[in-house]
């Protein structure tokens, strides 16, 4: 496991109090999530999103391993939230659903464990079921469910010290997000705080399927955070078909990140996941 | 230029999409530069006192000062009377206010979110007035029970968003506007209804509702020569008790206090009290503030009579004044609204917002010393006939 001694954490908790925020070591997720990137095999990793629970605890474990079986290189595990305000219809209708058929933060860190063996988790949560648990309290237990980072939608920077340092301190890589309308200045502080990769987000909007090519301003978002850090790039938002992933790619994006499409597949097919395994295959066939 | 505050104590925040975060920041810097713009707030100033018609009165209520006092003590009730303003409630003032800021910001496209109407009745409002397009978000249950209020806002030309998610009431509608503005931030502003939400909306919305208090606090001061011993008010978000509490803060010896919504009972679970109950904190709608939720962090479903108030969070200077002891926060039923609605429309001839009428409860029949109080009308209750009336009756009106 992980090389990292006691004093490595504080040392690094030390670095981030005093303000010194870039060229960390890299904690145990952010290794992990760094070699994902680095062996994919692909123009640009696949990173599918799952809607934890959906459409029940144990079926959402049969999508992640599909995901995984179908070439994917991470997995986005969703914790579903009563008031997602950063994502769409189709994720949003999803979370409602596994809170109905039971879902809780405990059950989705189970499925998170069953991910774990197979690819990288990095799991995507809302603010108040970390804030409501402790970031330390959370943070170590996704530690224990072997999760490699974690992704809160709605913790801007200015609100995101207490967990980085909770993160930090686990070995959890804390992975900021950047959209089309943070302006330079901010976009290289959230740069050089995230760990594990940059989540890149493609659209002015909330998380869903788009028909459209992502077309030629998807270069500029993605240079633009590439400029501004040293960790991988993975442009999400949107993204939902092969053409789309193979033009994020072609635009230097080191991973995709795929959602909306994947869990409406999910949640129209008979037998979801052979289904989804079919899209993952075909999303990595346009990276290969 | 002082900052628009971000905290009070460990509530407030900007728990928000990173996509919104720049439009905060545009939203404050344009704020702190207009409140002290002589343009903006002569224009602001002169639509609040002629289209708005303030100020709003202070008037002496006789029959129900009469119905609290005893043979050995007097109680004044004086009614600060939000209601008689232009839309019928207090919501006009934030309206306007945030209207005319959209404009200078040059945004063209407005949407709010409302529970009881009153707010996206002032929001399309003030769109019609500025020329402004208008989108109002409006829970599936909030419209069915708040019908004439719909038909206004789309006579004034606004359209109203119906939202189906979850209970169908005001915690879903703000819900989808925030999703809207995260979709549409660089032509849209959000005029947020309450106190609440991400900063700077909380400091604004104070702001721009202080004028309730600071009106009131000099013509009680002119009537009566003295402060009054309770300054009373509905808490939904909480913008008209923070707008009316505002100006009464620096005074100590005038008890603050805050009414939420006990719906069906505190104990029943099936209310809109967040300050009331207490518990953890929690975030909601891009604040930290009280919040009703479940053990695992999910937000939990308000309930009440009154669409304003059925809302499971709170502004978070509320919950700040809270745990500083300076207001105090308490919860009335349903039932027990009902029949405030009743006696005050029957002793005064004024027809109160379902919200105000659980002011008008803890004022007219819980016990207290006090001899002179000052309460918040923040609303007409004509919206509320049809409800009521499906409720009581004929027979019990």
């Amino acid at each position: 496991m992980s090389g990292f001694t006691e004093s490595d954490h504080q040392r690094r908790r030390a670095a981030g109090e005093a303000g010194q925020v870039a060229s960390e070591p890299l904690g145990e997720g952010a290794a992990r999530i760094a070699d994902a990137f680095a062996t994919s095999g692909k123009r640009a990793a696949l990173m599918p999103y799952l809607m934890g629970g959906f459409p029940s605890p144990e079926r959402s474990l049969d999508i992640g391993l599909a995901y995984a079986d179908g070439g994917a290189d991470l997995v986005e595990l969703g914790v579903p939230f009563s008031d997602p305000l950063a994502d769409g219809p189709v994720v949003a209708a999803a979370g409602t659903a596994a809170l109905r058929a039971g879902a809780t933060v405990a059950r989705v860190m189970e499925v998170c464990e069953g991910l774990a063996g197979r690819l990288p988790v990095v799991l995507m949560c809302y603010a108040n079921l970390v804030l409501v648990r402790g970031p330390q309290v959370f943070a170590a237990a996704l530690r224990d469910a072997g999760a490699s980072g974690l992704i809160v939608p709605d913790l801007p920077m200015e609100e995101a010290p207490a967990v980085l340092a909770a993160c930090d301190a686990a070995g959890i890589a804390l992975v900021p997000l950047v959209a089309p309308t943070t302006p330079d200045e901010r976009l290289h502080a959230i740069g050089a705080r995230a760990r594990g990769f940059l989540y890149t987000v493609s659209v002015t909007g909330t998380t869903g399927e788009r028909a459209a090519p992502l077309g030629e301003r998807v270069a500029q978002i993605v240079g633009r955070a590439k400029a501004a850090t040293d960790v991988p790039v993975a442009l999400g938002f949107g993204i939902t078909t092969p053409e789309q992933a193979s033009e994020a790619a072609d635009a230097g994006a080191d991973g995709v990140i795929v959602g909306s499409r994947l869990v409406r597949e999910a949640a129209e097919a008979k037998d979801p996941a052979p289904a989804v395994r079919r899209v993952v295959a075909a999303l990595a066939a346009a990276l290969s | 230029m002082t900052a628009v505050e971000h905290r009070f104590g460990p509530y407030g925040g900007q728990y928000v999409p990173e996509t919104l975060m720049p439009a905060l920041a545009e939203l404050e810097q344009a704020w702190v530069v207009a409140r002290d713009d002589p343009g903006y707030l002569e224009e602001l100033q002169e639509l609040l006192r002629d289209f708005a018609g303030r100020p709003s009165r202070l008037y002496r209520a006789r029959r129900l000062s009469e119905y609290v006092s005893g043979p050995a003590h007097a109680r004044t009730i004086y009614l600060k009377r939000e209601d008689l303003n232009h839309t019928g409630s207090h919501k006009v003032n934030n309206a306007i206010g945030q209207a005319l800021l959209a404009q200078r910001m040059g945004k063209r496209r407005i949407i709010a979110e409302t529970g009881a109407g009153q707010h996206g009745v002032a929001s399309a409002t003030a769109c019609a007035l500025l020329g402004m397009e208008c989108v109002v978000f409006m829970g599936t249950e909030d419209i069915r029970r708040q019908r004439p209020n719909v038909e206004r806002m789309q006579l004034l030309g606004a359209r109203v968003h119906p939202v189906e998610a979850g209970s169908g009431t005001l915690k879903d509608a703000t819900s989808e506007a925030i999703r809207d503005w995260v979709t549409n931030v660089e032509s849209t502003h959000y005029i947020i209804g309450s106190a609440v939400g991400p900063a700077p909306y909380p400091s604004l919305v104070r702001d721009l509702q202080r004028v309730i208090g600071d009106e009131a606090r000099a013509q009680i001061l002119e009537r009566e020569g003295r402060l009054p011993d309770r300054v009373i008010a509905c808490v939904g978000g909480g913008s008209n008790a923070i707008g009316i509490f505002t100006a009464f803060v620096g005074d100590p010896d005038v008890e603050l206090i805050g009414v939420e919504a006990a719906g069906d009972g505190l104990d029943s679970g099936r209310h809109g009290a967040p300050l009331t109950v207490g518990g953890q904190s929690g975030v909601l709608h891009g604040s930290m503030s009280a919040v009703m939720q479940d053990a695992e962090g999910q937000i939990t479903e308000a309930h009440s009579i009154s669409a304003g108030l059925d809302y499971p969070g709170s502004g978070p200077e509320h919950a700040h004044l809270r745990d500083l002891g300076r207001a105090r926060y308490v919860a009335v039923t349903d039932v027990d609204a009902l029949r405030a609605f009743t006696t005050v429309t029957k002793l005064e001839g004024i027809i109160p917002a379902l919200e105000t009428a659980h002011a008008f409860h803890f004022a007219l029949e819980e016990p207290s010393t006090s001899t002179l109080d000052l309460v918040c009308l923040s609303g007409r209750g004509d919206k509320d006939l049809a409800q009521v009336l499906e409720r009581l009756g004929a027979e019990e009106l």
